[in-house]
Order: C-alpha cells, then sequence, then structure tokens
C-alpha cells in the first residue's frame, strides 16, 4: 500500500472523536465531505490530518455547509467510492433534506452524529435532539455509550451498511462532549485487523462502471414511488438486524467486545428498569447497582441499535418488569417522548404490562446526576408497592423552577 | 415498463440505460443503440413543448453551435452535419435559434402547431444592418 500504517498501543487515551476519526482511518475511507461543527468538527478534521500525513489514500472535500457536504457523499458513494462525514445539531437539520436522498438511493454511507442540542436558544452541548430529527429519514443508527463505542461501531456500520443484501447508510451516535470530548482507554485494533473486518469496497450500481451506465436519483410519482419505500422498509425490518447480528458476532469473535441491539443490564430479575440511551446508560447502570444493595432490584435497558427499532427485543427484555420508566433527552415538542411512544408500542401487547411513565431530562446538557437517578428507581419502586403510577406519566428532571409534569 | 410489485425491481431511485452491458457506446450512433424501457431515449416529452424550434438548412454552416448548447442533446448532427431536431425530446427552450449566428439564423421558433414547410417558404431575409 501506498500509504503508511500507524503503531497503535493496545489501549489508547482517546475522545470520542478521535476514536472516531481513527477508525475513518483505518477503514481508508475514499471520500470525505465534510462542513465543521461543534461538537464534531474534530472526526472530520482528524481525517484531513491522516490524509495530508499520508495514513490514507483518499480525498477530503471541503464543501460550503452541510447540505453540500451530504450532497457530495451521496455523489461519492453512487460514483462507487466508500464514504463517511461527520455532523451535530444545526448541521444535521440542515442536512435532514439529503438525508432521504441518501436511504432513498441506497448508498452506504456512515455519517457520524456528534449529538447536540437544537437551537433556539443556540446551544452547543449534548442532546438527543438531532439523533431524533433522523430517526424517520431510513437511515440504519447505532448509539454509542462510550469513546469505545464510537471506535467499534464505525467498523460494524461500514459492514452493515455495504453489504449488498442492505445497501442503507448508517449514522453512528455519540453523545456531545460527554463521549466525543472526554478521554478514555479505548482498546483498538491494528491497521491490518481493522481493514480486514471491514474488508475491500465493493461497488454496486456505480456510476463509475462504464460497460453498465446507470442514472442515479430518478424520479417517481403515484405509480412508482409506494413500491420504492415499501421496499426500503422492507429491508430495513427483515434484513438490517440478522446482518447487524452477524457482524456483532464477528466483532466479537475478533475483540471480545460484544455488542446487542438491546443492550440489557441486571434485568434478569429486576422489577424496575428504565430504558435510555448515550452516556446515560453508563450512569444507570452505576446506580442501578448500587440501587440492589438498597434492596431494590434495578435493571437498565440501553438501545444500542434506534433504527430499525428493537421492538420485538424491547417487549422480551421488559416482560417481567414492573414498572419502567422511559428517559428522553430531546424536547417531545407537545406530546410523550420518542421512546415513551415506542416502548409503550413494544410493550403494549405483552400478557403483563409493565407501568410506565416517561422522564424528559439533560436537554441542551443539564447533566443527569446518579441522585436524579436514585430518585427515580426509589418513585419505580414506590409504584410497584403502590400497585398503581402514583405519579403523572410525563416528568421533567432537573429542570429549575416549579415542579413539571404532565398528563 | 411492467407494472411491477415492490419486490420486483433493483434497490435504490436507479435506473440502467441499457439492458445488460456495452461495448464503444461513444462509437455507436445513438438511433443504433439498444437503450433499455427505462431510458428517456425511449420515451417522448414532446407534449412539454409550446412552441418549436425549425431548421432551415439553406442558411446553416454547420458551426455545431446549436449542437454543443442544446441542454437535452435533441439536435442530431451526422459527421459535423447538422441533420436536424430530435422533436420527441426538444423541449422548445429556444438556446439553439438564441447561440445560431448565422443571419438569417438557421433555426427560428414557431407555435407547435406551425407548418414547417410554410415557414421555411416564407423565411425572413438577411438583416441587412446587423
Amino acid at each position: 500500500m501506498a500509504f503508511d500504517k500507524m503503531e497503535l498501543k493496545d489501549i489508547e487515551v482517546w475522545d470520542g472523536n478521535f476514536a472516531a476519526a481513527q477508525a475513518l482511518r483505518q477503514c481508508q475511507i475514499d471520500v470525505v465531505a465534510a462542513y465543521p461543527i461543534t461538537p464534531s468538527t474534530p472526526i472530520v478534521e482528524g481525517y484531513a490530518k491522516f490524509l495530508a500525513d499520508n495514513y490514507i489514500e483518499g480525498e477530503f472535500v471541503m464543501v460550503e455547509s452541510e447540505h453540500a457536504a451530504m450532497s457530495g457523499c451521496i455523489g461519492a458513494a453512487a460514483a462507487g467510492g466508500r464514504v463517511a462525514t461527520a455532523t451535530s445539531s444545526q448541521g444535521f437539520a440542515l442536512m435532514v433534506e439529503t438525508l432521504y436522498q441518501a436511504s432513498g438511493m441506497r448508498l452506504p454511507i456512515v455519517l457520524n452524529v456528534v449529538n447536540r442540542a437544537l437551537a433556539a436558544p443556540l446551544n452547543v452541548n449534548g442532546d438527543h435532539s438531532d439523533m431524533y430529527l433522523g430517526r424517520d429519514s431510513g437511515w440504519i443508527q447505532f448509539d454509542a455509550f462510550s469513546p469505545q463505542g464510537a471506535y467499534d461501531l464505525n467498523f460494524i456500520a461500514f459492514r452493515v451498511c455495504e453489504d449488498h443484501g442492505i445497501r442503507l447508510p448508517c449514522m453512528v451516535h455519540q453523545d456531545g462532549f460527554m463521549t466525543s470530548h472526554t478521554a478514555q482507554g479505548v482498546e483498538t485494533l491494528s491497521d491490518d485487523v481493522a481493514y480486514n473486518f471491514v474488508g475491500d469496497y465493493k461497488p454496486m450500481n456505480d456510476m463509475l462502471d462504464f460497460e453498465h451506465p446507470v442514472t442515479h436519483g430518478v424520479q417517481t410519482e403515484e405509480d412508482w414511488h409506494f413500491e420504492h419505500k415499501a421496499r426500503q422498509h422492507n429491508d430495513l425490518m427483515t434484513k438490517v438486524f440478522p446482518k447487524i447480528e452477524e457482524v456483532f458476532a464477528d466483532f466479537e469473535k475478533l475483540t471480545g467486545r460484544k455488542y446487542n441491539l438491546v443492550e440489557e443490564y441486571d434485568m434478569k430479575d429486576a422489577d424496575v428498569a428504565v430504558v435510555c440511551m448515550g452516556t446515560s446508560v453508563e450512569t444507570a447502570r452505576e446506580v442501578a447497582t448500587e440501587m440492589r444493595a438498597k434492596g431494590i432490584k434495578a435493571g437498565v435497558v440501553g438501545i444500542r441499535v434506534i433504527r430499525p427499532f428493537p421492538f420485538m427485543q424491547i417487549a422480551q427484555a421488559l416482560k417481567d418488569i414492573k414498572a419502567v420508566a422511559t428517559l428522553d433527552r430531546s424536547a417531545p415538542g407537545g406530546t410523550v417522548g420518542m421512546l415513551f411512544n415506542e416502548i409503550a408500542g413494544s410493550m403494549y401487547n405483552l400478557e403483563k404490562r409493565p407501568m410506565l411513565c416517561g422522564k424528559i431530562y439533560g436537554l441542551g446538557g443539564r447533566d443527569l446526576t446518579k441522585a436524579h437517578l436514585v430518585e427515580l428507581y426509589t418513585e419505580l419502586q414506590a409504584n410497584v408497592d403502590a400497585g398503581k403510577i402514583t405519579t403523572p406519566l410525563q416528568q421533567f428532571i432537573g429542570v429549575r423552577g416549579p415542579k413539571l409534569s404532565f398528563l | 415498463m411492467a407494472n411491477k410489485g415492490w419486490d420486483e425491481f433493483e434497490i435504490g431511485a436507479m435506473l440502467r440505460s441499457f439492458d445488460g452491458s456495452i461495448d464503444d457506446i461513444a462509437g455507436t450512433a445513438q438511433v443504433d443503440r439498444t437503450y433499455s424501457p427505462s431510458s428517456s431515449y425511449t420515451a417522448s416529452v414532446a407534449d412539454w413543448r409550446l412552441v418549436k424550434p425549425v431548421f432551415n438548412k439553406d442558411y446553416c454552416i454547420d458551426c455545431q453551435f446549436c449542437w454543443i448548447y442544446c441542454p437535452d442533446v435533441s439536435i442530431i448532427a451526422r459527421d459535423k452535419k447538422m441533420i436536424g431536431v430530435d422533436m420527441d425530446h426538444c423541449k422548445g427552450c429556444g438556446i439553439c435559434v438564441e447561440v445560431c449566428p448565422t443571419n438569417p439564423k438557421s433555426l427560428l421558433m414557431f407555435p407547435e402547431q406551425a407548418e414547417e414547410e410554410a415557414e421555411i417558404a416564407s423565411w425572413p431575409a438577411k438583416d441587412e444592418e446587423k
């Protein structure tokens, strides 16, 4: 190979952004078209630096907006390259129009989304508003809880989305600042091992195949559009989970690190459980263990794959639980939180439905403390003891002023 | 195209210009190419047009400006000689007329229903002021 390899220690101290940038280097991305935005900037900056220092054979395309960034990625992916970029928040919002193009065109792009709040008021810190904004866009969405996850899930994302049976773009989410800028120990793969796991890019319907000319991005009206969307949804619903589970298994064989669609923690005999995403999962796990010492059988469900939503797996994880709380880190805009909605749907047809309430927390990077979670588990246990929900269905955690609750 | 179900076509918002592989397509004249049914070459969009270009070969100098500028590849030329306009794909934009350098012009726009032979017979004379 014409480019240089990098010697890595078995464990490096990396933040989530650098871990993702290293993964992009090791996957040898052909094209990154990017526009910088806090807190995701160091990912594409890292790729550009590795490229300039001859660690990658590829192209870095500087564009004038995030809309152009994803458009450039779409063009490069349609041409037949391995393509990735990164964004956050307002940039993600500007990308939304093109996200639907990428998934409808069945182009395997990996987008690292470093989750950040949406203005107004302007805010650069982490919440899940941008992640929620992408949930109907037809992409596969992975959620990392730590820098290690941000590193590993990039390799997994390429393996899944580039498969010719899948061909759907993939987002890898990590929490802004809490993951992206917090350095932790990350177990690394050597360059060769990492690249071999992902493998050479295998083009499909690429525009650079001159013997088989194709037109990408065609128009369909009422005569064909529905069939295309049906096909895309069918593939999301039936093909993606088996492929993800296969790749998770291969990754475990290679590294010993096991990922699951739904990450269950102490759920086997739990009475009460919280369902959450991102860095909150690790906080909740710590508190759940402490609650067990106090006699409350607490568990945690972390959602690793947000789209496709693991509807059946969630129901399976929660079927014997007595009281469940969902933790949504996005302003619900006039209804229940997304997780409350999805979890309620997945549990509705269970024989014994757990009691369910929803919490809104951490908007604009407000901390979710262990004290908040102790209070939450205590409240869930009180519901179990009373045999009914004793609080409003929706409560805000950690907001100043009079207690805020609804429904 | 057949009325296929959701599971019966290739994935992606993508159409193939040819069924199977092609060879030396640049050296094959458009009329001799075996376009697939999904190629726009086989579909007429003549009804998009309200005004049409009429070609008068008496004044044409085969400069190829119209061929170069046509945004829909609707000028038919062979061996660098202008032959006419592909009326199945021309949208009537008038760019060919705009770029035509002859005096009088070799292409002029007329209403869609105009008779081509009659218009050529009454073609404008050379503009002496130009």
